[in-house]
């Protein structure tokens, strides 16, 4: 006898089409017009911010930078759906989440040209901070969102992952652990279609990588990732079913950029390439779909560019005048200074090496 | 009360989970089982399902899932069922628990404990009796503990549990039944960052941690050597003032260990006397260690650690000068 052992299939989602036309039957009932204009202006800033960055980086002013340029709508869309006691967990290109939750700009700066440990997340900020291994800090939101439901906080994680990164044992090993322990996460998956110079179909024989869920036993949809009402509208409802277990979101979207400033795309992708996928841009779809609404218009869009461009140039100005102080490396290493630690840095500064 | 290292370690886990509610113990088997070892014997029953956790079989899935409990706030005590399957979790321990605190200039700390069995001494299969402490003291973050009896286990780990750091509490499997201590049954802390100076002696210091004490203590004793014997208990940060102290007061020094001679605990002592201490010396520094390869098969393991003849002729030799 043969019978089926396990079924499962997964759901593509998408609202707002390349057009910006967007479908009725799925548009989330609870979205006013000013909350989707609020997301816009985050994807407009953190637009002109990354465009900011990779120019302050060719100058010598920081050092380097990974670019989110294209990934405006996974970024802002799953960020809106946070509310304010719940945690992110970033990788290392998630400036627009930073940003959609207040991370001060002045800080960015300063952390982006090189002073992380120095200045990385304040106090009362619900992240935790920029993590470069790929993949290995989601098991971190697996063991932040345990500890929210072992003290039965109303309260979610949402971590950041890469198509690159779900290749990576750690990615499995959290979902897993999500899964046995039903704990209140929630994963998305920026696939951005290329990790550095290797392109998606590489990374897995799998059709799509939201189906890495199914066999964790976890909640699992992929999206368009590069529509900002269907990336809200999924993660809105898994943080709102949070405590009911976790969920893995595919977000389909696109690397406009470069992997960071020391990579160079055009030796492995093509130009049609690029612009098939600029003809989906995540912006210019909200745009459309806003002004065709009569919410949004050439005169408002100018006037935040100013005031955006404005809070990016106060904000570079203020990190520039960050001075670093060497010391600060001994201090935060143990929770007290060993005295073996304490020589060498009495050592540094009697011998004026930093001078 | 007369207790064994696995009874003093579980007294002393039933103590940290009594009295802080923050913390849980994770693991493989640590729960219906009670451990590999049965440290965590009767805790689960004890304390519950939420508090002291069978994990699925993943050690990075365990170390990082740790660390998020940590940076969340609770102070959770992961055990691997031996060190040499922590390596599987090496990118969390060194890229994330030891670099949480630096990263984020102290905001974010991990004060975690992660317990592993470590050293031979028991035939256990391949990748059972890794020495991996030097490996895990090298880069720095991490605080690295490794007890050679019940009384400093318990004080130790306790005294971990009341740390903001991530700890690494390497257990000797050898020493986990091989005697009994008095051990009081309230929590009491041991220092951590401070070695024992377990005999007083004036000819010779020799400084030793984990399985090797004993096997140290019995040759002295054998021989009548006037030695002066320094158990690290804390392999980092490294308790370097006991140590250059006593070589000036003996002026012969000698580092015996379980773990491999090259690069080990051994030579940073060695380069640290040499520098603060070498015109005192009226010998040279002797290392004492297993010979500079992984541990082998079971079978070959007595040809491998270090054994009483070979310490004993170590001293002999540096007595000699």
């Amino acid at each position: 006898m043969i019978s089926k052992a396990f079924e499962g299939s997964v759901d593509y989602l998408q609202v707002l089409d390349e057009q910006g036309i967007v479908d009725a039957s799925t548009f989330p009932k609870d979205l006013s017009d000013s909350k989707i204009v609020e997301m816009y202006r985050y994807m407009l800033f953190a637009r002109a911010l990354d465009a900011k960055a990779l120019s302050l980086q060719r100058q010598g002013r920081i050092a380097t930078y990974a670019p989110l340029l294209g990934q405006e709508a996974t970024q802002i869309g799953s960020a809106f759906a946070l509310r304010k006691q719940d945690f992110f967990i970033p990788n290392f290109r998630q400036h627009g989440v930073f940003l959609a939750r207040g991370f001060p700009l002045e800080t960015f700066f300063i952390y982006w040209r090189g002073f992380g440990g120095n200045v990385d997340a304040p106090k009362d900020f619900n992240s935790t901070a920029v993590s470069v291994p790929v993949g290995s800090q989601v098991p971190h939101g697996v063991g932040i969102a345990f500890a929210f439901k072992y003290r039965k906080e109303d309260a979610a994680v949402i971590a950041y992952v890469g198509d690159g990164g779900t290749s990576e044992g750690d990615f499995y090993e959290s979902l897993n652990f999500a899964g046995v322990w039903n704990v209140p996460l929630v994963v998305i998956i920026e696939n951005n279609q290329w990790a550095i110079s290797v392109p998606r179909r590489n990374q897995t024989a799998a059709k799509t990588l939201a189906q890495k869920g199914i066999a964790a036993g976890i909640k699992c949809v992929q999206v368009d990732g590069n529509d900002l009402i269907a990336v809200y509208k999924a993660t809105s409802e898994a943080i709102a079913n949070a405590s009911q277990g976790p969920t893995v979101i595919e977000c389909v979207t696109y690397r406009m950029s470069m992997h960071t400033t020391s990579d160079d795309p055009t030796r492995y992708r093509t130009e049609e390439e690029v612009a098939a996928w600029q003809k989906k841009d995540p912006i210019a779809r909200v745009k459309t779909y806003l002004v065709n609404k009569g919410v949004w218009n050439e005169d408002l869009e100018k006037q935040t560019a100013d005031e955006q461009a404005k809070l990016i140039d106060e904000a570079v100005a203020k990190g520039e005048e960050f001075k670093p102080d060497p010391r600060s490396m001994f201090k935060n290493v143990y929770s007290f200074i060993p005295d073996v630690l304490q020589e060498e840095l009495d050592d540094a500064i009697a011998s004026n090496f930093w001078q | 009360m007369q207790m064994n290292m696995v009874s003093a370690l579980n007294n002393a886990l039933a103590l940290i989970l009594q009295q802080d509610d923050s913390t849980v113990l994770l693991g493989e088997d640590v729960g219906k089982d009670g451990g590999v070892f049965r440290v965590t014997e009767g805790l689960q029953a004890r304390f519950g399902e939420n508090r002291v956790i069978d994990t699925p079989l993943a050690e990075s899935g365990i170390i990082g899932s740790s660390i998020g409990m940590a940076i969340a706030g609770m102070h959770p005590i992961a055990e691997i069922q031996f060190a040499g399957f922590s390596y599987v979790a090496f990118n969390q321990l060194i890229s994330h628990a030891a670099r949480y605190r630096s990263r984020t200039c102290s905001v974010q700390t991990v004060p975690m404990i992660v317990r592993m069995p470590v050293s031979g001494g028991v035939k256990a299969l391949e990748h059972h009796s890794e020495n991996p402490e030097v490996l895990y003291s090298h880069m720095g973050g991490l605080i690295v503990i490794e007890p050679s009896g019940p009384y400093d286990a318990k004080g130790l780990l306790i005294k971990a549990s009341r740390m903001e750091d991530p700890v690494l509490f390497l257990e000797p499997t050898k020493l986990y039944r091989l005697f009994k201590e008095e051990v009081p049954e309230e929590a009491y802390e041991v220092q951590i960052g401070k070695a024992n100076v377990v005999k007083e002696g004036s000819d010779l210091t020799i400084v030793t941690y984990g399985t090797m004490l004993s096997e140290v203590k019995n040759v002295v004793e054998k021989k009548g050597t006037n030695a002066e014997i320094i158990d690290l208990r804390t392999i980092n940060p490294l308790d370097e003032k006991t140590i250059i102290e006593s070589v000036k007061e003996t002026t012969r020094l000698m580092i015996v260990h379980e773990a491999p001679l090259t690069f080990g605990v051994g030579a940073e002592i060695a380069a640290r006397v040499a520098e603060k201490a070498i015109y005192e010396l009226s010998a040279p520094i002797i290392r004492v260690a297993s010979p500079s390869f992984p541990y082998p098969f079971p079978g070959y393991e007595n040809y491998y650690v270090p054994t009483e003849k070979k310490i004993a002729s170590a001293i002999d030799k540096i007595m000699s000068k």
